[in-house]
């Protein structure tokens, strides 16, 4: 096993040939396997992964805790529901309408940002939670006295995504097969997900990824060295806020319905998880925790036909069972491994010398935050 | 005129159930620097035994008294509240307390959905309904009614809070909690034994948030799995608001949150032409959390902290 990985790990190429090539044929291995209902699993794992690439930026890069991060996935699908369905009879194509609700989130971003820069941490973190829950109360009311967001209710017939004529709402047939529209969301998805970590990838060591790691250390040290701070914050918010718009109008396109329940704070909460998780500031950590924590709450589905395997009937109604176990789950890793799974260098290194170090200790004790 | 007097009673009322469970969070926050999500929660379980409790004493001696029927919900409620605080810091906070700070919010996060879910196991999805067994006098103030329950509701709350006053600046444990909160390293070299003061700090909130707990589903009439997580977040509001570490602050934020949100909920319709109505209430809580946080961030009574990491 070891030998096979080494020899991989001396040829990244045929790793990325062999990755793509997995990734290509995954939503057949999985429809054809596990059925339709698990390829719809996989495109959200790939909108979750999105969404926790967007995060990551905020709260692993710039060490700005975003507890709100929800909003902007909300603002990005209303925006695409209001310009391409017929609530307002607008039907602006898909490309044009992507980009207008990932700009409209990021300006969200920044919106949000430039009143909490003087906050940290978990004054930060209250207020990026109160910020989202303001958006999901608004969305929630603003049926009346005009209807911009249809309240509770939500919208539907969202238009689905459509390339040159090819509508994604509809099945295709081809060669005797028939393909659901969740094969076509995944390929568009993938795009979009690939391009994210792209750009968060070449962000992370640039001078700006650098910046945001030392703003992420040392707030003032980072000041001192002549780095624009509130510039740097803002954009952080931007960039984050871009890609919860860009993931927002895809979930609107793919579920051609949305409303206010999708947007709770346990959904920022979910995906702040999955890059704790993971191992927050580490791309390939980041992505491993959103595919974990998207999948195993599908996974524990099952549990109902395993205990009518093993009991013979249902005890407990395993929709009851999935979050609780998921609760746990979440406790017991942060205890075994509060790093994360695949935690970045730099943050394994923090967390050895954390490990009893009499400097630390001597440190702590003229730590004037105490 | 009435109106506002009416809503300023209902907005004490609330207010004053705000400031018992704010208390919890505020002096974990004090202390640990630990925004402890599951408090809400606990409160929520509070109300729940406590109802559980009532329904046996109701089934097996209906002719009791109301008011000693939800006493004895009370008592029970309060040490179960006290052992599950306890439980829960053991497990699930103190073996990361030198851990990065977002490592225990994330448990803190995962202690909550757990007890949610438990709740939801044993409690079942329904409202749980609080039977009518108080008394259900109304007086009139200047035009406002007033229930029996109201006035017992702030009055409880305002003797929870002296005693709490008295526990925090007159005893031996007290002393210890303000050395702690204020430097864990040296209280502990003082030779206060931090890890039982953090334990009771726990467990005191517990206790006050599980009368808390009995008070808001009387005060509404029913209990819910789901309840506490508002009740949590508008509690922490208000501990914010009032300044978060400051027990004074807490009390002060409550009661203030309370108010802002009645009059809020009251006013908001003719403020605003009929734009924004009623429903609107919960929004109050996180305008006046933002706003608080943005302007002064150190609250009402707390000291400067901005900056603080």
């Amino acid at each position: 096993m070891n030998l096979v990985l080494e020899s991989l790990h001396r040829r990244p190429r045929l790793v990325a040939i062999l990755l793509a090539v997995l990734l290509a044929a995954l939503p057949f291995l999985m429809g054809f396997g596990l059925g339709n209902a698990w390829l719809r699993v996989l495109d959200f794992v790939l909108l979750y992964v999105l969404l926790a690439i967007g995060l990551n930026i905020v709260v692993g890069y710039a060490g700005l805790l975003d507890l709100g991060y929800i909003a902007f996935y909300a603002l990005g699908a209303y925006l695409y529901a209001w310009l391409a369905s017929p609530h307002f009879g607008l039907h602006l194509p898909f490309w044009a309408v992507l980009p207008i609700g990932a700009a409209f989130a990021g300006l969200f971003g920044v919106l949000l940002g430039a009143p909490t820069l003087r906050l940290r941490g978990d004054y930060l973190a209250i207020v990026t939670l109160g910020f989202g829950e303001i958006i999901r109360i608004f969305m929630n009311n603003l049926n009346a006295p005009f209807n911009l967001t249809n309240g509770p209710q939500g919208m539907n017939l969202i238009d689905p995504v459509s390339v040159a004529g090819f509508s994604f709402g509809r099945p295709l047939h081809v060669f005797g097969l028939t393909l659901p529209p969740t094969y076509f969301h995944y390929y568009l998805f993938l795009a979009f997900t690939l391009l994210a970590i792209f750009v968060a990838w070449r962000l992370q060591d640039s001078r700006i990824g650098r910046a945001w790691g030392a703003i992420r250390e040392d707030e003032v040290a980072a000041a001192a060295m002549g780095i624009n701070t509130r510039n740097l914050k803002l954009l952080a918010f931007a960039m984050g806020a871009t890609f919860g718009g860009l993931a927002g109008g895809l979930f609107a396109a793919f579920q051609g319905f949305i409303s206010p329940e999708s947007f709770t704070l346990w959904e920022s909460i979910l995906v702040l998880c999955m890059i704790v998780l993971g191992g927050m500031g580490n791309i390939p950590g980041v992505v491993l925790g959103a595919v974990l924590l998207t999948m195993i709450p599908e996974a524990l589905r099952y549990l109902g036909d395993l205990q009518r395997a093993t009991l013979g009937q249902v005890v407990v109604d395993p929709a009851d069972l999935r979050m609780l176990l998921f609760g746990v789950a979440l406790v017991a890793m942060m205890l075994f491994r509060p790093a994360g799974l695949l935690p970045s260098r730099q943050r394994r290194r923090e967390f050895a010398a954390e490990e009893g170090l009499a400097e630390q200790v001597q440190a702590n004790l003229y730590d004037t935050r105490n | 005129m009435d109106i506002f007097l009416q809503q300023l009673v209902n907005g004490l009322v609330l207010g004053s159930i705000y400031a018992l469970v704010a208390l919890g969070y505020t002096m974990v926050y004090g202390i640990l620097e630990l925004i402890n999500f599951a408090h809400g929660e606990v409160t929520m379980i509070g109300a729940m035994v406590a109802l559980t409790v009532i329904g046996a004493l109701l089934g097996a001696a209906p002719d009791l008294p109301g008011v000693l029927v939800v006493l004895a919900g009370i008592l029970v409620a309060i040490p179960a509240c006290m052992a599950l605080a306890f439980t829960i810091e053991k497990i699930a906070y103190r073996p990361l307390r030198k851990a990065p700070r977002l490592a225990p919010l994330i448990t803190a996060i995962g202690v909550s959905i757990i007890l949610q879910n438990l709740a939801m196991l044993i409690w079942g999805r329904q409202y749980v309904s609080f039977p009518a067994i108080l008394p259900t006098r109304k007086y009139e103030f200047l035009g406002a009614n007033i229930s029996l329950l109201q006035i017992a509701i702030v009055v409880l709350a305002l003797a929870v809070m002296a005693g709490l006053w008295l526990l925090v600046e007159k005893t031996r444990l007290g002393r210890a909690m303000r050395a702690t909160a204020q430097s864990r390293e040296v209280a502990e070299l003082m030779g206060v034994n931090v890890d039982r003061v953090i334990s009771a700090t726990f467990i005191i909130g517990a206790a006050i948030a599980a009368i808390a707990g009995v008070m808001v589903s009387a005060y509404y009439g029913l209990a819910h799995y789901y309840m506490g997580f508002m009740l949590g977040l508008k509690a922490f509001s208000a501990a914010v608001l009032g300044g978060i570490g400051n027990i004074a602050g807490a009390m002060l934020g409550g009661l203030l949150l309370g108010v802002i949100e009645a009059l809020g909920a009251g006013y908001i319709g003719d403020l605003t032409g009929g734009f924004l109505g009623s429903h609107y209430q919960d929004v109050f809580a996180f305008f006046v959390l933002i706003g608080v946080l943005v302007f002064r961030p150190s609250g009402l009574l707390g000291e400067r902290v901005a900056t603080r990491a």
